[in-house]
């Protein structure tokens, strides 16, 4: 009690500082928002987390090399994850259905993995009250914890999608591809709207990123966070597969989250893209204040 | 906590006692922060469409003849487009049906074994909601596209060459030689898409056709669709029986062009069928939009008895939602219509027609009818007896003798229409 205190306290009396001093501590935060991100990617369970997502796409290159070396398609009906039967024609392919086939699961476990371990996880290892010695105050704590988590859904959508551009040229011919309205459009534009669709795809996990960190305050238990994140993520999963609930779907952070396959639409269809984009606006906003509530008003007991 | 308080002064006591309720106060109204955010979260879901809708358009006035006449003198040549189509015609899977069904139904051709044949394909409007984007530039150039789940349809007609494309499965249908078609679009008289089923435009001509004196027209008010200015033209049927309440298209104040399309039933409800213009664009569309060559590896089908299927209209006979409902199915084959306007009912015996499972006509195989016998009402009357097969719209009645009554109409309609010719 005397402890969430007197942080809090602290934190109020130093907030009014002269310019001098704001621009020193805007400079620790850069320094600490380092340290945090050095300390998230040096871990062992972060690389492991890395390394599956780089694998899927080489699991689905090679699973669609072999299927197609007899000369035959991919098989009629066009089943499997989006774009699976555009990859034999041209490589780029790959990494939009790697996206696919890693968006609704894979990556947001991996965010709901360093997002629940942020808070909850230093409680855990009973390092959080040695972070909050520091002057930093809790608001400054727990953004740059988000930033690192955000910081991670990047990387992490990133290193899908390079994996899924390496083996889909080492595998498949690259070149002008065609959209999926039936256009044509070069390699050059083609590989700015993959760019294009990774950078969706990442801050399609805001939302989950934000989610995920709410609960880690809650918690002191890593473990229990990182679960209940997790078992959240397939919760709303399921309930977004269940057609009897269609009045809810929409406000289900992941309802749009395949939407950004219409950025290989031509012309772009936006609606589902902006909707999207301002659903994780707002749960990363109702979320991250939440977090924001309870971690500033949280006794640190560890 | 009370190791502390032991050394205080009553007073001092007090004091940091209301230092706590203060502190916890303070703690309890951060809260407020996520809760306020979901608030004008929610506010501005609810009120924006609201705002938007708010605030018909002022129109100079017009009478329905002259509004009619208006979408007749319609000359759209150039437009792109996004349409939002619902249908619910109170089958459950529709869609299943009648794509089970579309192999055998259609004059496919050798082109039934292709995911990217038009007819199976378009199919697939006939229930449920879907979004498509419309591009026309004159008679001979349009491309309709269904926008599914990361992938999608497109037909695309390019002077003498129709091609579709679907890329969910990677596969192409191509046809050659659409003169005749082309002829058709000229006769058409306007440059939209009359290759594209289930526009707002085409909807409303078939509507239109069925316009005659058992039909009340009205117009009614004004409205806003996909930002633009539009009259509202109501036509109601006179007589009673049929089971469609009103159809209301919704008429681009400035060209002419239907930009909304919705057919309520007489049961009342949800609309049966929903077309409408989300956006709309009278600029002309690029020229690479109506460009196809198929990717390497497409497998393509070619349309080979192209001539004879399109002179038999073959994107035509696609199932236009609509069709068949308004106009009390003229397009079947060997059948004789009872009843004029909204109330008539089709007559026709098993097997027969050809075409149009979706409109439910019963036109199916006899295993399918055989499952379909579970889903019906059975009736009895002076005719014998028989099954209903009941939509929201379309009822059929299918006798144990072969024959079906079919029609936008009641059951007891249909009962009497089979008393009668018996």
């Amino acid at each position: 009690m005397s402890q969430a205190e007197d942080t809090s306290v602290r934190v109020t009396e130093t907030r009014p500082t002269a310019p001098a001093a704001r621009s020193v501590r805007r400079l620790w935060t850069l320094g600490l928002f380092r340290s945090e991100l050095t300390t998230t990617f040096r871990r062992w369970r972060t690389l492991a987390l890395l390394g599956v997502l780089a694998a899927v796409p080489v699991l689905v290159g090679i699973a669609v090399k072999i299927e197609t070396s007899d000369g035959g398609g991919t098989g009629p009906g066009g089943g499997g994850p989006a774009f699976i039967a555009q990859i034999t024609n041209n490589g780029l392919f790959l990494v939009f259905t790697a996206l696919a086939a890693t968006l609704p699961f894979f990556l947001p476990m991996a965010i709901g993995v360093i997002a629940g371990d942020a808070i909850a996880g230093e409680a855990n290892a009973g390092t959080l009250r040695y972070l909050l010695v520091a002057p930093a105050g809790r608001t400054r704590l727990l953004l740059t914890k988000y930033a690192t988590t955000m910081a991670f859904c990047l990387v992490a959508t990133l290193v899908v999608a390079v994996s899924a551009l390496t083996v889909g040229a080492l595998l498949f011919p690259l070149g002008d591809l065609t959209t999926i309205s039936g256009t044509r459009i070069g390699m050059g534009e083609g590989l700015l709207r993959a760019l294009l669709i990774a950078l969706v795809v990442a801050a399609s996990l805001t939302g989950v990123a934000a989610l995920g960190l709410f609960v880690s305050t809650l918690t002191n238990s890593g473990i229990a966070a990182m679960a209940t994140t997790v078992g959240l993520l397939i919760t709303v999963q399921i309930l977004d597969q269940i057609p009897q609930l269609h009045a809810i779907q929409p406000y289900l952070f992941s309802h749009y989250w395949l939407s950004f396959a219409d950025l290989m639409r031509d012309p772009v269809y936006w609606d589902d893209l902006t909707r999207n984009l301002g659903l994780q606006a707002v749960y990363a906003a109702v979320f991250g204040s939440a977090a924001w509530a309870r971690f500033t008003a949280k006794d640190i007991t560890a | 906590m009370a190791p502390y308080e032991s050394g205080k002064t009553s007073a001092e006591g007090a004091a940091a006692e209301v230092e706590d309720l203060r502190a916890g106060r303070r703690r309890a109204a951060r809260y407020v922060v996520p809760v306020a955010v979901v608030g004008v979260a929610a506010a501005t879901i609810g009120l924006v469409p609201a705002l938007a809708d708010s605030g018909d358009p002022d129109l100079p006035k017009i009478s329905a003849q002259e509004l009619i006449e208006k979408i007749a003198a319609s000359d759209v040549q150039q437009l792109s487009g996004t349409v939002k189509i619902s249908t619910d015609l109170g089958l459950p899977a529709l869609g299943d049906i009648a794509g089970g069904f579309a192999p055998g139904a259609g004059p496919s051709g050798d082109g039934s074994g292709s995911s990217a044949d038009p007819q199976a394909k378009l199919m697939e409007l006939a229930s449920g909601t879907h979004t498509l984007r419309v591009a026309a530039d004159g008679p001979d150039k349009q491309k309709l596209s269904v926008l599914d789940d990361a992938s999608e349809y497109s037909v695309i007609r390019n002077g003498d060459e129709v091609w579709a494309y679907d890329s969910a499965s990677n596969e192409a249908f191509h046809a050659t030689g659409a003169a005749e078609h082309a002829e058709k679009g000229d006769k058409g008289g306007k440059g939209a898409p009359e290759d594209v089923p289930a526009t707002p435009k085409e909807l409303a001509d078939e509507a239109l056709k069925a316009v005659d004196d058992t039909t009340s027209v009205t117009v009614d008010g004004t409205a806003q669709v996909a930002g633009r200015d539009a009259y509202k033209l109501v036509i109601k049927p006179k007589q009673s029986g049929s089971t469609v309440g009103a159809i209301s298209v919704a008429v681009d104040a400035k060209t002419g062009m239907p930009l909304k399309f919705t057919l309520t039933p007489a049961s009342g409800g949800a609309a049966v069928v929903d077309a409408g213009f989300t956006k709309v664009d009278f600029g002309k569309p690029a020229a690479s939009t109506f460009d196809f060559s198929p990717p390497k590896g497409t497998k393509v089908t070619e349309g080979d008895e192209t001539k004879s299927q399109e002179s038999h209209g073959s994107h035509d006979k696609a199932p236009k939602p609509g069709e068949g409902l308004e106009d009390g199915m003229t397009g079947l084959s060997g059948m004789k219509v009872i009843g004029e306007g909204w109330s008539s009912i089709a007559e026709f015996e098993l097997p027969g027609g050809q075409g149009l499972p979706s409109a439910g006509s019963g036109d199916v195989a006899p295993e399918a009818q055989q499952l379909l016998g579970a889903l019906g009402d059975k009736v009895s009357g002076k005719f014998g007896s028989g099954t209903v097969f009941s939509t929201r719209l379309v009822n059929a009645l299918v006798t144990d003798d072969g024959k079906v009554y079919a029609g936008a109409v009641t059951k007891d309609a249909l009962v009497k229409a089979a008393d009668a010719a018996k």
